[in-house]
């Protein structure tokens, strides 16, 4: 099948080639069948890559070890789970994600605007397959999913330990469908700057396309969070990680889009800076591909060096300067309409957002670059730390809360001293609350940007639900619904507005997670022998005893042995919880450690143990490469042990290796080692995560289409009133 | 024998793939006027306004605008609303 693999793959390169020509040629001469052979094309790129996606899938879970990628990336022992899941666990078979899910996008934005922006249509189906010749290309001239050996190996090498986490079946397509959906609204905003129709036709739809790539990769990112949460060698949930800044950047731009394209609706303003954004949001989404496949930057995220570094700088310079062009080019149609009226408007808030925004993009893309920069003009690469970050951005955070507070309270256009007492008084009065509590809790010393933050986040709940409290008054008032069914029809008759600001308590939470949990964690790396305890943030934690599983690991992740240690927490002399941190160790194919040895000296991983509350996090994880240094001489010994029989055929040797390691096992729970554990007491982490449901929630509200019989009673009603106005004029 | 079926396979992707790209060819789709363009667009640009009237008119109840500030807005609002329908009914 790796035959048709191939074939479809190439069917697919000539498809986009096909639907690319047939597009702009339908469009410059007006032939509709050819722009809807464009169309088509798209559809049918789907349906060829979800084949190819298919054949790889079905090697996977087959064990077909013929496939190189097969071979690198599972084995026998990697249970099904992470073999459907180990095909993104390589460069070939994640690209192969990529594209696929492109074309999925890209087939659900084609379908939706199957009767809209008919002029902006073949381009933007144009530039959907442009990317996907790009990938394709890949596919097909430099990293093949479909590359096979003959004979065929017995085993694979299996997967990343890693990787072996639930969150890889769900958190890579989550974010790959973010990067891809990014390519949507830069591809009808090329359409409609080539075809200068940057109209109110276009900008509902580039806006819901925004939104939906904002959510997708939004989602992502906090996947990927919660589970290097969960993978303590990945050192908590953000690291500053190369890849992590790279998904992070195309966020935040379109983050501001998504507001500056509001006074484009409003008010015909800001259009070159709107289309500017959406179209560095997709460019920096393309950018975030290239750090994860180049291998250009260092990351634990990343598929390490390559080939496609040079492929991807050419795409990402095409980008840039087509974009710069189109933008020059159409600056006639894209002349502001109107003026700032005031300083004191949501204009002027959204215009200071979106620099604030567009300021953190810039500080994070300097210091993702940083090493390449550095080594450019010095010949040595630096890094900048989690400390420059946290320097730069923690005050231009705490300033965008703030304004997620003072958005929703100030009106368009021109805000007066009025209607400012009314609006800011109960917010301020919510920020003098938690200032003084800010105060009485933590007292004087209490550190300035944890207290200036959390004023801030007391600003903008208190903002947001003024405004919820005052629409459903006004609901009421005007309806005489009753109370839960006038909550939801004011949410509903404005889901844009509310889901907005349901988002916006969604972040201000999130944040209040991550200022919390940065901000008072209490954490000690301690050596804890049997019996023996410590305290952690008034928590007492002892290790009680030492666990070992061999064969049957407790997570499924197919670790030949598990070692840990259990470990009981106490407060004040109550029972809190207890857990039970483990280290995993697979086995090494190179078996250059011995016989026993290998068995145990490929990936080794330590695994959190986590009790998780909505008050605080209590964890503990056990440094598995010191355990294993430990356990050393007994290895060696054992190493000797099987070495010094000659005679005994392979099968048995390998009998008598396992037999030894169950050995070694039994006297790390006779004897244990002092364990070498991390422990830790977090506040407030659960409502990072509830921060994000809230997000996506908001997000949701915000993204489902109106109500269509709301919309046309509303319509009919504001005709007759349109016509009423006319009358009088 | 696995070669040949995989043979097979392309050969009838191929032959799905000509027949479904080749049908609006064969049907032969007429390019809309640009007049319905233009109605789309005035179109959108209508329900924006309309959206706009309302945003307005929630912003006064929620005690953003003072009634002198919302009626003159709504005032230009409906204004411009008003010149869309007109274009609008100029395109029926």
């Amino acid at each position: 099948m790796a035959l048709a693999g191939r074939a479809a793959l190439i069917i697919a390169l000539l498809t986009t080639l096909c639907g690319i020509t047939a597009s702009l040629y339908g469009a410059r001469r007006g032939r509709r069948e050819l722009v809807e052979v464009g169309r088509r094309s798209v559809y049918a790129l789907a349906i060829v890559l979800t084949l190819a996606f298919a054949i790889l899938e079905v090697a996977f879970i087959t064990n077909d070890f013929a496939y190189d990628t097969v071979a690198n990336n599972s084995s026998l022992t990697t249970p099904l789970l992470y073999r459907v899941a180990a095909m993104w666990g390589s460069q070939e078979g994640s690209l192969l994600l990529w594209v696929w899910l492109l074309s999925i996008w890209s087939s659900l934005a084609v379908f939706l605007t199957r009767n809209r922006l008919r002029e902006i249509v073949p381009y933007a189906v144009a530039v959907l397959l442009g990317f996907g010749t790009f990938f394709t290309a890949m596919l097909v001239f430099f990293v093949s999913p479909f590359v096979t050996s003959s004979p065929a190996p017995a085993n694979g090498a299996g997967l990343d330990p890693l990787l072996r986490n639930p969150s890889m079946m769900i958190h890579p397509p989550m974010l790959y469908s973010g990067y891809t959906f990014f390519t949507i609204p830069f591809a009808f905003a090329v359409g409609a700057l080539i075809t200068r129709r940057v109209d109110s036709e276009w900008i509902p739809v580039v806006r819901r396309l925004a939104l939906a790539s904002w959510m997708f990769l939004g989602i992502g990112i906090l996947l990927g969070a919660h589970w290097a949460y969960y993978e303590i060698g990945w050192g908590g949930y953000w690291g500053w990680d190369a890849v992590e800044n790279a998904a992070l950047m195309p966020w935040l731009i379109a983050t501001a889009f998504l507001h500056s394209i509001m006074i484009q609706e409003k008010r015909g303003m800001l259009k070159v800076w709107n289309a500017s954004l959406v179209l560095a949001a997709s460019t920096l989404a393309i950018v975030g591909t290239f750090l994860v496949r180049s291998g250009v930057l260092s990351s634990i995220h990343a598929f390490g060096a390559s080939t496609l570094g040079v492929p991807f700088v050419i795409l990402i310079a095409i980008m840039v300067a087509g974009s710069i062009y189109l933008v020059v080019s159409r600056r006639d149609v894209l002349r502001s309409e109107h003026q700032l009226d005031s300083l004191f408007s949501r204009e002027a808030a959204f215009l200071l957002n979106n620099m604030l925004f567009v300021g953190l993009t810039f500080v994070i893309f300097w210091g993702t670059f940083f090493p390449l920069i550095s080594g450019a003009i010095t010949g040595t690469e630096s890094e900048v730390g989690a400390p420059w970050f946290d320097r730069y951005t923690v005050p231009l955070a705490i300033a965008l809360v703030a304004l997620a507070g003072i958005g929703p309270i100030i009106p368009w256009r021109r805000a007066t001293l009025a209607n400012m007492r009314r609006n800011f008084a109960f917010p301020l009065l919510a920020t003098a609350v938690m200032l003084v509590l800010c105060f009485t809790t933590f007292g004087a010393g209490s550190s300035a940007p944890t207290v200036a933050f959390l004023c801030a986040a007391a600003f903008t709940v208190g903002s947001i639900a003024q405004e919820l409290g005052r629409g459903y008054l006004a609901r009421r008032a005007m309806s005489g619904d009753s109370p839960p069914l006038a909550l939801v029809s004011m949410i509903r008759r404005n889901r844009r507005r509310y889901g907005g600001y349901i988002v916006h308590v969604g972040i201000t939470v999130l944040l209040l997670g991550i200022a919390a949990s940065s901000t008072f964690t209490h954490t000690a790396f301690v050596n804890l022998g049997r019996g023996h305890a410590t305290t952690v943030g008034g928590y007492t934690m002892t290790n009680v005893r030492p666990t070992a599983a061999i064969v049957n690991d407790p997570t499924s992740t197919g670790a030949l042995l598990t070692l840990g240690v259990v470990v009981g927490v106490t407060h004040d002399g109550r029972y809190v919880t207890t857990l039970h941190p483990t280290a995993e160790y697979y086995p090494d194919a190179s078996g250059a450690e011995g016989p026993v040895g290998s068995l145990i000296s490929g990936d080794a991983v330590s695994e959190l143990s986590l009790d998780s509350s909505l008050r605080r996090d209590i964890s503990a994880a056990i440094d598995a490469a010191e355990i294993q240094s430990a356990l050393q001489p007994e290895i060696n010994q054992a190493n000797a042990l099987v070495a010094r029989d000659g005679s005994i055929g392979p099968t048995k040797q390998t009998e008598l290796s396992y037999y030894l390691l169950a050995a070694i096992a039994r006297g790390y729970l006779r004897h244990p080692p002092s364990a070498p554990l991390k422990l830790a007491s977090t506040p407030l982490v659960a409502w990072l995560w509830i921060g994000a449901l809230i997000l996506l929630v908001g997000a949701l509200i915000a993204i489902w289409p109106g109500p269509g019989a709301v919309t046309g009673r509303a319509r009919a009603r504001y005709l007759a009133r349109v016509a009423q106005e006319l009358g009088r004029a | 024998m696995a070669i040949v079926l995989a043979l097979v396979a392309v050969a009838l992707l191929l032959g799905f793939l000509a027949w479904f790209l080749g049908a609006p060819l064969r049907a032969g789709v007429r390019l809309e006027v640009t007049s319905e363009s233009e109605r789309r667009v005035l179109e959108a640009a209508r329900d924006a306004k309309y959206q706009e009237i309302r945003d307005n008119e929630l912003d006064f109840r929620t005690g953003k605008l003072s009634e002198e500030d919302f009626l003159a807005i709504d005032r230009g609002l409906r204004a411009e609303a008003v010149e869309i329908l007109h274009s609008l009914d100029a395109l029926r």
